[in-house]
């Protein structure tokens, strides 16, 4: 079977878990034998090495890669790609090449992708999240083969509630024009079905996985302090709950001292936490390293004593499997897809600010609470695989050539 | 059972409380207890002594264990001017050292999980449950994928019946909610219950005995060494399910720590909370074994998670710790 796949960037170059999702995915996939041909929206580089080719191209070897010069990125809003387009213009004067806004720019692409559909061979379409599904619909419309939209994240997850009309229209049209979807989890099922008017025969749950790795335990992994450590690792956006993060940790500080809370990400949302925690007084306590990625992504895992997902509305949520592979305890928001797949957790509601700070400080200070968590949550996470997910998804693949 | 008591003379049976059910039905339910009491006055009904707060206690304080057994006492012979004779440890719970225990504290027979082979030492009285047919009952009568589905009042009494002529009893013991909790009123249990009685009396070698007729009745058949603790508990029959793991482990030590100190305060609401929280249940709670099996035993468990269950036990035993210290201060300044 080949399958034309509109994706995002990998790891180490991706900028949130939808990149690792669609490697985890296209690795599963072509290790169960599917042909992809790779699409991704890249942006022209101020200096693009060959190393950085070259390891595009030795982690990729499995996939047919398009690339298609694009400004889109994945979770931009049309404030950011409005601020991207203007330094690209203005520095590198690229001409009109790039549409003018961010809607622009996914009509732009959505034709290039009708391009791609009318000189490449294939059996189904398949493309992630709503930048892509424009594209989707055209390859769909030039080829007459079926289209699976793959939703990891709606609108409502990431604006809490309020959602832009033109992305949800846009998402809207993608999951109607499809003939069959697939959900990240029950949750974001339950979403697809109530929000956007879609039967629920039509949407698939196909759960991400994490892929066992074990890392050594080095000095280098540990902090020179008498301190625990408790991480947030993500994009410092609203979906996110950073700002639950840090009324839980001024709860934890009122009655536990030697505690660092590190927040790592970056996003729309991190001047206000900054602000946020030195209003709280507790900024001595609070570190914010930017945006970490690859083997340091790990190491912030590893350092750390807890890891908290207190998202306002996560339809998956990879990070707390990586937590979890680096036996670290986790506690997560019931609001996410993934506490559908682990139970070696703690489980909190993301607006609960006194559980979680409850939770927080019980797993600091009771080492069999932490031992149980850790070890009953790496025999856990060694069950999970890329295979199994891609597995699902070639049924969904199935179901949909058979439909048409 | 009041109607069966009194339909059938020969049929007796026995019950084992513990003390913290029994303050529950005087505070909340007296007609139950009242219930219980109209049973034993048919003088068919024996009742037996077990900790006052289903605790395993044995395990980890002897002086405590004696405490629980003697208040337990207590309560049955007020309750029901019965003075037992007979003992059960929380989820049959067994080992010698158990037993020369009990034996020393002047009872006659105590009741053990029948899954082990005799070997040697003790003697006080054994009687064993009947596990296969006890848990027939207990754990399969309305399991439809058991090749013996459904399970008759005839099919049962002809089990029973073929025992005659190799043992003379058939223990059968299983937690009261066996009837209409574990197995559902719509599973047939209180027909099966109802006509049980008189299908075994059919039979000339059968009869009912109390456990103090049958250990008077009865020579001991053989003698049984059990060095390490066994159960009525999973598939391990032994106590993993309490204290298998380090969040069991931990909450158990951190609870018998404070023993002395918490009895030195005098304080009797004080006492009763500590003891309240060394009802076996709390640690059952926190087990990891079957939590991670998807087991059914999730039904009777109030919490989530066994690192939920950990959390919350862990924090009322914050709080005692905090009265405890409070109390102390307290003291100190009425002697100043």
């Amino acid at each position: 079977m080949k399958v034309l796949m509109f994706g995002w960037e990998f790891p180490p170059f991706n900028t949130g878990g939808l990149g690792t999702a669609c490697y985890g995915l296209t690795k599963g996939l072509s290790k169960q034998g599917i042909n992809i041909t790779f699409v991704i929206p890249t942006a022209p580089k101020p200096i693009e090495s060959d190393f950085v080719n070259l390891i595009i191209a030795s982690c990729t070897s499995f996939l047919d890669i398009k690339r298609v010069s694009s400004l889109l990125v994945p979770y931009t809003s049309s404030e950011g790609y409005a601020k991207t387009y203007k330094s690209r213009y203005f520095n590198k004067n690229f001409g009109n090449i790039y549409g003018q806004n961010l809607f622009d720019e996914v009509n732009r692409y959505a034709m290039k992708a009708r391009e791609i559909a009318i000189n490449e061979t294939f059996d189904l379409i398949h493309c992630h999240d709503w930048m892509t599904y424009l594209a989707g619909i055209e390859a769909k419309k030039a080829s007459k083969k079926p289209l699976v939209v793959q939703v990891h994240a709606t609108e409502f997850d990431r604006t809490g509630g309020h959602p832009n009309q033109a992305v949800y229209d846009i998402e809207r049209m993608g999951m109607h024009a499809a003939d069959l979807i697939i959900a990240v989890s029950n949750f974001t099922k339950n979403k697809i079905v109530k929000h956007y008017g879609i039967s629920s025969e039509k949407v698939f749950v196909v759960h991400n996985a994490v892929e066992f790795r074990s890392f050594p335990d080095t000095e280098e992994f540990k902090i020179k302090s008498q301190d625990k450590i408790v991480l947030f690792l993500g994009r410092i956006t609203l979906q996110k709950g950073p700002d639950y993060f840090l009324d839980a940790a001024k709860k934890v500080l009122e009655n536990e001292k030697n505690i660092k809370f590190i927040v790592v990400g970056s996003g729309d949302m991190e001047i206000d936490m900054v602000e946020r925690a030195a209003k709280l007084g507790i900024a001595n306590h609070v570190l914010f390293t930017g945006f970490l990625r690859g083997d340091d992504v790990d190491k912030a895992y590893k350092m750390a004593d807890l890891y908290v997902m207190p998202s306002v509305s996560e339809p998956f949520g990879i990070t707390p499997l990586e937590a979890m592979r680096n036996g670290t305890p986790v506690i997560i928001s019931k609001q996410s897809g993934v506490s559908e797949v682990i139970k070696n957790c703690l489980k909190v509601d993301f607006w609960d600010i006194d559980e979680i700070a409850n939770k927080i400080i019980a797993v600091l200070k009771y080492n069999a609470l932490h031992h149980c968590l850790k070890e009953h949550g790496l025999i856990e996470i060694k069950k999970f695989s890329w295979n199994d997910s891609a597995k699902k998804c070639i049924e969904v693949y199935e179901r949909a050539l058979n439909k048409s | 059972m009041l109607d069966l008591l009194n339909k059938h003379e020969e049929f007796k049976i026995s019950y084992s409380f513990s003390g913290v059910i029994l303050e529950q039905f005087e505070e909340f339910m007296p007609s139950v207890l009242q219930s219980f009491r109209d049973l034993v006055d048919t003088g068919k009904v024996e009742i037996l002594d077990e900790t006052y707060y289903h605790s395993l206690a044995f395990l980890h304080s002897k002086q405590e264990f004696k405490e629980q057994v003697i208040l337990h006492n207590k309560k049955i012979r007020s309750l029901f001017k019965q003075n037992p004779s007979i003992f059960r440890n929380t989820e049959l719970v067994y080992n010698n050292e158990l037993a020369n225990f009990v034996e020393s504290m002047g009872y006659k027979g105590i009741l053990a999980e029948g899954a082990y082979t005799p070997k040697t030492t003790s003697r006080i009285k054994l009687l064993l449950k009947n596990y296969k047919l006890s848990d027939d009952v207990a754990f399969r009568f309305s399991d439809r994928s058991w090749k013996e589905w459904p399970l008759t009042v005839n099919k049962y009494t002809s089990w029973i019946n073929a025992v005659n002529g190799n043992g003379n009893l058939v223990n059968l013991f299983m937690d009261y909610e066996t009837f209409g909790e574990h197995q559902w009123a719509d599973t047939g249990i209180f027909n099966f219950l109802r006509y049980l009685p008189q299908e075994l009396l059919k039979h000339p070698d059968n009869d009912f005995k109390t456990p103090s007729e049958a250990i008077k009745t009865y020579n001991p058949v053989a003698e049984l060494d059990i060095h390490n603790p066994i159960s009525w508990a999973d598939i391990e029959r032994d106590t993993s399910a309490w204290d298998g793991n380090d969040m069991q482990k931990s909450a158990i030590n951190e609870i018998y720590l404070i023993e002395e100190a918490i009895k030195k305060s005098k304080d009797k609401k004080l006492i009763n909370d500590w003891r309240n929280l060394q009802t076996s249940d709390h640690f059952y709670y926190m087990c990891t074994k079957w939590f991670n099996d998807g087991d059914v035993h999730k039904y009777f468990n109030p919490y989530d998670n066994p690192y939920d269950a950990f959390i919350t036990f862990m924090n009322i035993l914050n709080d005692i710790n905090f009265r405890l210290k409070e109390n102390n201060t307290l003291k100190k300044e009425v002697v100043v």
